[in-house]
């Protein structure tokens, strides 16, 4: 059987910073990816990124992507496997996979996990109709084949997604008709919001929508106000003629591969669902099965990038190979320190003491 | 409310202004940020050193508006383009705004464009005077449009009336 | 819609093809999805559910969501948000669960 040191799934950013941190050690890689090509959800970004430069910020997350990828293909101890879905983790240590309509098989010394995480729905009436599309369709869409989804968009959510995605669908010449979001406040970064504002989009927070309609696609929505225990507000009905709904309310941990591997896994509502408890070196209670990016918790691409450098250091570690890894983890360690120790990271970091807390039931 | 609608108040606003002096002593930059999060390119970028505040990076960017000479590179590198450079000194009447700008078309100089304010009402008909170009890499462009000086804090965003063929 | 013109990115498409949704003419570029193409030319629909026969659309175009499955080439239940398109191909709504070629 095929073996290989250490196996990374998923191409995203974590997957890639991964792959490149253990390669650098020495250690023979092995990356696979669904797609046909590398980058995840970062070929689909138009935007800057934020953090500082360490994390690439004032990069566009296109820019980024080509450049991890320019370092994957330059290490000739990667070897990447596009257009291949791992499919299981056996008891022996052995992944499965498909590729090309072949069933494959690899015995990897270590796994990163790195599979990032899906879109959340969202339960409404006529919520199945054609023209009610995830954010990542519309990005993919969008910035990956350069089709636009409609011509006048209602974004659900006011997060850092629902933001982004309004941003980029006006930079395509889609109008935004608004944005709602059932919290009281605006989720996603401010200055997101007021770029999107400044350009005649209005957002309105405490509103919901009630139901689509339409015949064959969707034609309209109709949206209502929330009252402070978020109930609609019977009255305030308003209908919206939009050709396109995008649902931007969240993402979940795509975990399938650490329940199916035996991972003790916890509920943690901050990180979107179901996540392998870890260590700090973002080990899991499986031996040698490591875990980053939103795969083990949702957050931003740049802590991502840097949950990516530990989990290669860290397995490349483990194998013996690397000079001052110490001081590597460390650095990074601190890096992810830095990103969360804002407001904006309180909620991570509330998931991640839950996630350590130890006593509590887990599966 | 700024967590609420995306405006910031005007308060919010004043805050970050720089007096009528430093304003009319020439070009000096606004920072529109209010929020506390992870980013600080604004700090990375600034030759001067005039951005201060920012050992941590989720700090709110102060700047020292004597240092700052109004050169417009935080501005063309802040990810949520959330700086603008006024010109107070441009004529007695007259301010320029450089505005970050990241839409097509972009517009030309000397071209007739509608302003609109941090809500993104129309303000009127103003001229553009210069666009500067953000380059392959970075491709956020500043707009400079010349306002009537009690503008100056009001338009912060333009809006191109020409009809574009978009295939 | 096909975006020409874009102030970030710019769309280096692949060369023309041709191919077929329910019997009709329809040109794609190669390196595109098949559901991409079919979004470009406006069409929407790409399945129905099993029990109420409600229209579906694309939703995560990613190959997660099962929404977008349709015939292509006499084979049923394939993602058209992540099979590439190919010269000539025939693309068909699909009735029902669907079943192999003999």
């Amino acid at each position: 059987m095929r073996e290989t040191e250490v196996l990374v799934v998923g191409g995203g950013p974590a997957g890639m910073v991964a792959a490149i941190e253990a390669a650098e050690r020495g250690a023979k890689v092995v990356l696979t990816e669904r797609d046909d090509r590398l980058g995840g959800q970062l070929i689909k970004q138009t935007h800057k990124f934020f953090g500082s430069q360490k994390q690439y910020a004032g990069s566009r997350g296109i820019d980024i992507s080509k450049l991890l990828e320019g370092k994957l293909s330059n290490n000739s101890n990667i070897e990447i496997l596009t257009e291949t879905t791992v499919l299981g983790i056996y008891e022996d240590g052995v992944v499965t996979m498909e590729g090309a309509d072949k069933h494959l098989k690899l015995k990897p010394k270590r796994t990163i996990i790195a599979t990032g995480a899906s879109e959340k729905f969202l339960p409404f009436a006529n919520n199945d109709l054609p023209g009610i599309y995830g954010a990542g369709a519309v990005q993919t869409l969008m910035n990956v084949y350069g089709v636009t989804p409609g011509q006048r968009v209602l974004m659900v959510g006011a997060g850092n997604i629902g933001l982004i995605v309004s941003y980029q669908l006006m930079q395509s010449g889609v109008e935004v008709a608004a944005i709602i979001d059932a919290a009281p406040k605006i989720g996603g970064y401010l200055v997101h919001a007021s770029k999107i504002r400044r350009a005649g989009v209005p957002i309105l927070t405490s509103h919901t929508i009630l139901n689509a309609y339409g015949q064959e696609f969707v034609e309209g929505a109709i949206l209502a106000s929330l009252d402070d225990k978020w109930q609609p507000i019977a009255g305030t009905e308003k209908d919206l003629t939009v050709d396109v709904i995008c649902l931007a309310v969240g993402l979940s941990p795509l975990t399938e591969l650490c329940w199916q591997a035996g991972c003790e896994m916890k509920y943690i509502p901050e990180f979107g669902g179901y996540v392998p408890r870890k260590n700090e070196f973002l080990e899991t209670t499986v031996p040698g099965l490591y875990v980053c990016g939103d795969a083990g918790g949702v957050e931003e691409a740049s802590a991502a990038m840097v949950e990516g450098r530990v989990a290669g250091i860290a397995a490349a570690e483990s194998l013996g190979y690397g000079l001052n890894n110490v001081q590597a983890l460390k650095a990074a360690l601190k890096d992810l320190e830095e990103l969360r120790s804002g407001p904006a990271g309180e909620k991570i970091l509330k998931g991640l003491e839950k996630l350590l807390a130890k006593g509590e039931t887990a599966c | 409310m700024l967590v609420k609608t995306g405006i910031p108040t005007e308060e919010q606003v004043r805050q970050v202004s720089p007096s009528q002096e430093r304003l009319a002593a020439g070009p000096v930059a606004v920072i529109e940020c209010f929020q506390e999060i992870p980013c600080n390119p604004c700090w990375e970028a600034c030759a001067k050193g005039a951005i201060l505040g920012m050992d941590d990076m989720n700090n709110i960017p102060k700047l020292n508006f004597d240092k700052c000479n109004g050169c417009g590179t935080c501005a063309m590198k802040c990810p949520g383009l959330a700086i603008f450079i006024i010109d107070s000194s441009y004529s007695p009447t007259e301010a320029v705004v450089r505005l970050p700008y990241e839409f097509y078309p972009l517009p030309e100089a000397d071209e007739e464009v509608i302003g609109l304010n941090r809500a993104g009402e129309k303000l009127g008909k103003f001229k553009v005077i210069k666009v500067q170009k953000g380059g392959i890499h970075n491709k956020t462009a500043l707009i400079w449009v010349a306002v009537p000086n009690q503008l100056a804090f009001e338009l912060r965003n333009i809006q191109i009336e020409r009809v574009v063929n978009v295939g | 819609m096909r975006i020409e013109n874009h102030p970030i990115l710019s769309f280096n498409r692949g060369k023309t093809l041709s191919f077929f949704f329910n019997g009709e003419e329809i040109k794609g570029y190669s390196g595109e999805t098949i559901a991409a193409a079919l979004h470009a030319a406006g069409i929407k629909v790409l399945s129905h559910s099993h029990e109420f026969h409600h229209p579906r659309g694309l939703f995560c175009a990613i190959g997660n969501c099962s929404s977008c499955l349709m015939v292509v080439d006499g084979q049923p239940n394939v993602r058209v948000c992540v099979e590439k398109l190919r010269e000539g191909m025939r693309v068909e709504t699909q009735k029902g669960k669907g079943c192999l070629a003999q």
